[in-house]
């Protein structure tokens, strides 16, 4: 039957929507009080954790959910939602300190080198699955040059002056309705603590996995580097193909001290739902880089496919003088996705520069936003802005949009801003076919090098994903 | 909440109005009177409200004022009463339904200026319609235009914007206008006011096929001003093109908000707007181009560009792209910067004096709109007005000889 042919190929097309099956603990449906009580008891938190994960539930509670996107976000009910969920918990009560066998085998299947014996890919690898930490590589060694980087919750327990000092420095509890949510109840993400003078010697990297149903994901991710140090870190995520949209609410918080340099790089490749627009990751998260030091580097880098509903916008403050901020976006929107994403970038300091790379890339019913903020402050003398924004568009059921900001309260800055929406060319397309190129290949390779500002950002080991990535997000929205 | 002084107004003077007015007007204005019931002002947290505050520019307890409109006999410009046909089928058409400025004008608004130009009709000389706003006490004008061109007319509007009196004044505007088949037009709206005026303008364009219109906005002197211009373009192979030019200094605050709408294929868009804010001015600028899904073939191109000139300035600007349709070519740019300090040093060099040298270049820099302006004779007198405003020789009760 070449419909089942058909209906195979499509399903193919997300590798990744398998399930574990794990025997998971998972906590009631709901939230309140007592849900976040649970949440803290069972992470063995202290205190000042638990206080801090109340005042942002109280907080949550008296929000509403915004709607300023341009997005048609589906009513969530949040009461529908499981907010914990361990697949770990069975062999901690077997006291077994080997990794449950399913688990090592998904993360073999999503390609995650886990053993040692995979040192040869030369990554530290932080792997949460659903609400816990699975495993981190490369703790000991990075341990000799004082870096920390683990789950936090073990930084809970074993820094906890480090994790109280800067949790919720960058992005408050009280920021945003969905930051309000994730600081009440958060389950596992990374720490990295980067002390003074010291290059990260590899690559870090945190690999987020949804396996348990009608869950929320709420990760929180951590990162500090000290004066004079640098770190690249590389964060990738997955999900099972569900009917049912799952919601995941994450913040990151990154801090960065004088003449430090962090590069942010994201593979996001969320289930984006199948073809009728059912189902999906709704990606509601917040990321927040403080540049506190003085000629600090922070490069955020994006390569969005996955997800229903993109909603978020990696943002900089740029409050050290002379620090400097990058953005590099390309978001891939097909079927019946949707994104809203770009940057923030605020301009405190002195002589800061920022530069903004998005590409858009449109195509079957999706719909795709580029919204970006960029303020300049009174002080921030000779500060400096450059923003590009492009579009592409595959399709013409499909929309593109671009939506800037620019707020300048200073007369010795220069901002920029230009955007351009186009299709492809046809007469790219005819030298392609002309040359034997089929029009779905040729799409592709104008698409990548459209695309290539941003991925040549990228490290080695993601640039090869994001490439495939981007070729599979694509296919079929040619003739 | 301003609303409910209007709303109490309105109440008690329903009637009075509707005696002054004409009944094509007075059909809408109790469905516009329930509408601002419903909605009031719009609050800064509506997206093309952000800029301005309007609940503080109406708070105020003004004297509405009911001036009759004073018109040189012209075969074009009629008041609405004496409309030379039924208008039922244009007046109110356009206006947005769910903004409360426009519907607070429809509600208030007594008579309407009309611009009619027939078939095939070209009108040689400009239409002048100038606005004078004037009184002791705070005062409010509600003012109302409305101009249709047939298919195949041609005329070019002057609207201008006066006020004396160093008082409290507050207009709102309205202005819509219908260009059938293969029409053009030139409209010109130009503001030399006073610092106690607060504007508010909304301006609503509809062409059909083949149509030429321009619209320039330009702001030379003024207290608080908002001006809105929205166009649809509903016809194919239709040129609409967008330009201000805006002067702020001292506490001025000069918010332009446009949206062009391409509904139909083969249209092209230009906008282009520039800004010099001095001393503690504000200005902002959002524009927005909306492609629908059927307008293939479009070509728009959208700049805004700013000059701010001293440390307590503040600028805004939001150049937006909406993009529904997969065969277009659109674009946009903005900046916001300050002199050319190279330029500023060759000058010097070359013994300008560095005050002058800023002159030349901030008139430089707005030269660009005013070369745009297709009538030589505003042209020519724009360039010196613009030269004198940066002088600040513009300022008004200096120049103006209405009270010698």
């Amino acid at each position: 039957m070449p419909n089942e042919f058909v209906k195979k190929v499509a399903e193919e097309k997300y590798k990744f929507g398998f399930t574990t099956d794990i025997q998971t603990e998972i906590i009631d449906k709901g939230l309140n009080e007592d849900v976040v009580r649970l949440i803290s008891q069972k992470k063995g938190e202290p205190d000042w954790l638990l206080e801090f994960r109340l005042k942002a539930f109280r907080y949550w509670k008296d929000q509403k959910a915004p709607s300023w996107g341009h997005l048609r976000l589906p009513e969530i009910d949040y009461q529908d939602i499981s907010y914990y969920a361990d697949p770990t918990r069975k062999q901690q009560q077997s006291e077994n300190k080997e990794i449950d066998p399913e688990l090592m085998k998904t993360f073999d299947k999503l390609g995650i080198p886990l053993e040692e014996r995979m040192a040869l890919s030369g990554m530290a690898v932080d792997a949460v699955m659903d609400s816990v930490s699975v495993k981190t590589t490369f703790k000991e060694k990075l341990a000799e040059k004082n870096i920390i980087f683990c789950s936090i919750s073990e930084a809970v327990k074993n820094h906890p002056d480090l994790v109280r000092k800067h949790l919720g420095s960058v992005v408050p509890y009280r920021d945003n309705y969905f930051a309000a949510l994730n600081s009440a109840v958060f389950s596992d993400g990374s720490f990295v603590y980067i002390p003074e003078n010291t290059r990260c010697p590899m690559e870090l990297s945190t690999y987020f996995r949804i396996n348990a149903r009608n869950t929320g994901q709420f990760e929180r991710t951590l990162i500090v580097c000290e004066s004079g140090s640098y770190v690249s870190y590389l964060e990738g995520c997955t999900a099972p193909m569900r009917d049912e949209n799952q919601l995941h609410a994450a913040i990151v918080e990154i801090v960065v001290m004088d003449n430090a340099e962090v590069k942010y790089s994201t593979v996001q490749n969320w289930y984006p739902g199948d073809s009728e627009g059912k189902g999906g990751v709704l990606n509601l998260v917040t990321k927040r880089g403080l540049l506190k030091g003085h000629h600090s580097k922070l490069s955020w880098t994006q390569v969005e496919t996955g997800s229903a509903i993109t909603w978020k916008y990696p943002s900089c403050v740029l409050q050290g003088d002379d620090s400097q901020a990058e953005f590099y976006s390309v978001a891939v929107t097909n079927n019946y996705q949707q994104a809203d994403t770009g940057t923030k970038m605020i301009h405190l300091g002195k002589r800061t520069k920022s530069t903004i790379i998005s590409k858009g890339i449109s195509a079957g019913k999706s719909e795709n936003s580029y919204r970006g903020l960029v303020k300049v402050g009174k002080q921030a003398d000779g500060s400096r802005n450059y923003s590009s924004c492009d579009s592409l568009l595959l399709g013409s059921e499909c929309g593109a949009h671009t939506f800037p900001y620019m707020d300048v309260q200073n007369n010795n800055a220069t901002v920029e801003h230009e955007a351009t929406t186009s299709k492809i060319s046809e007469d790219q397309l005819l030298y392609c076919n002309q040359r034997g190129i089929s029009t779905e290949e040729a799409v592709g390779l104008i698409v990548n090098g459209y695309a290539k500002d941003v991925l040549n950002k990228l490290p080695m080991e993601f640039a090869v994903e994001a490439q495939k990535l981007l070729s599979v997000s694509l296919e079929g929205t040619v003739g | 909440m301003s609303e409910q002084q209007y709303i109490e107004f309105y109440s008690e003077c329903r009637d009075m109005i509707m005696s002054k007015s004409t009944a094509v007007m007075n059909n809408e204005r109790d469905k516009a009177f329930e509408l601002f019931k419903q909605y009031g002002f719009p609050s800064q947290k509506v997206e093309r409200y952000k800029y301005t505050d309007v609940d503080k520019a109406f708070a105020p307890n003004y004297g509405i004022l009911f001036t009759p409109l004073g018109i040189a006999p012209s075969s074009y410009i009629f008041s609405l009463k004496d409309a030379p046909k039924d208008m039922t089928a244009y007046y109110n058409r356009l206006a947005d339904t769910s903004d409360g400025i426009t519907l607070l004008n429809t509600m208030l608004a007594h008579e309407c200026l009309l611009i009619y130009v027939p078939k095939n009709t070209k009108v040689e000389k400009p239409i002048n319609v100038d606005n004078w706003i004037r009184g002791a006490v705070p005062s409010m004008m509600n003012r109302r235009l409305l101009v249709v061109l047939e298919s195949g007319a041609d005329a070019t509007v002057i609207v201008g914007d006066h006020a004396t009196d160093q008082q409290a004044f507050l207009t709102t505007q309205v202005v819509e206008v219908f260009c059938h088949d293969n029409s053009r037009l030139d409209l010109y709206e130009i503001e030399e006011t006073t610092p106690g005026m607060n504007r508010f303008s909304n301006v609503y364009i509809h062409t059909e096929n083949d149509c030429n219109v321009r619209h320039s906005c330009i702001t030379l002197h003024n207290g608080t001003t908002r001006n809105l211009c929205d166009v649809s373009m509903e016809g194919q192979y239709t040129e609409v093109t967008l330009n201000g030019c805006a002067i702020a200094s001292a506490t001025q605050h000069i918010d332009n908000n446009t949206l062009i709408r391409h509904i139909a294929p083969n249209c092209t868009s230009n906008e282009l707007y520039k800004y010099v804010v001095d001393e503690q001015a504000v200005g902002a600028f959002a524009g927005k181009i909306l492609v629908e899904k059927d307008a293939q073939k479009t070509s728009s191109q959208e700049t805004n560009n700013n000059l701010c000139a001293s440390p307590e300035a503040r600028m805004y600007s939001q150049p937006m792209l909406e993009i529904y349709a997969d065969d277009v070519k659109c674009a946009h740019g903005s900046t916001v910067g300050v002199m050319d300090e190279t330029a500023l040093f060759y000058m010097r060099q070359r013994g300008i004096p560095e005050e002058q040298a800023r002159m030349l270049l901030k008139n430089a820099f707005m030269g660009q709109v005013i070369d745009q302006i297709s009538y030589e004779p505003l042209r020519s007198k724009l360039y010196v007005k613009v030269e004198k405003r940066f002088l600040g020789e513009l300022e008004k009760c200096k120049t103006c000889n209405l009270c010698k």
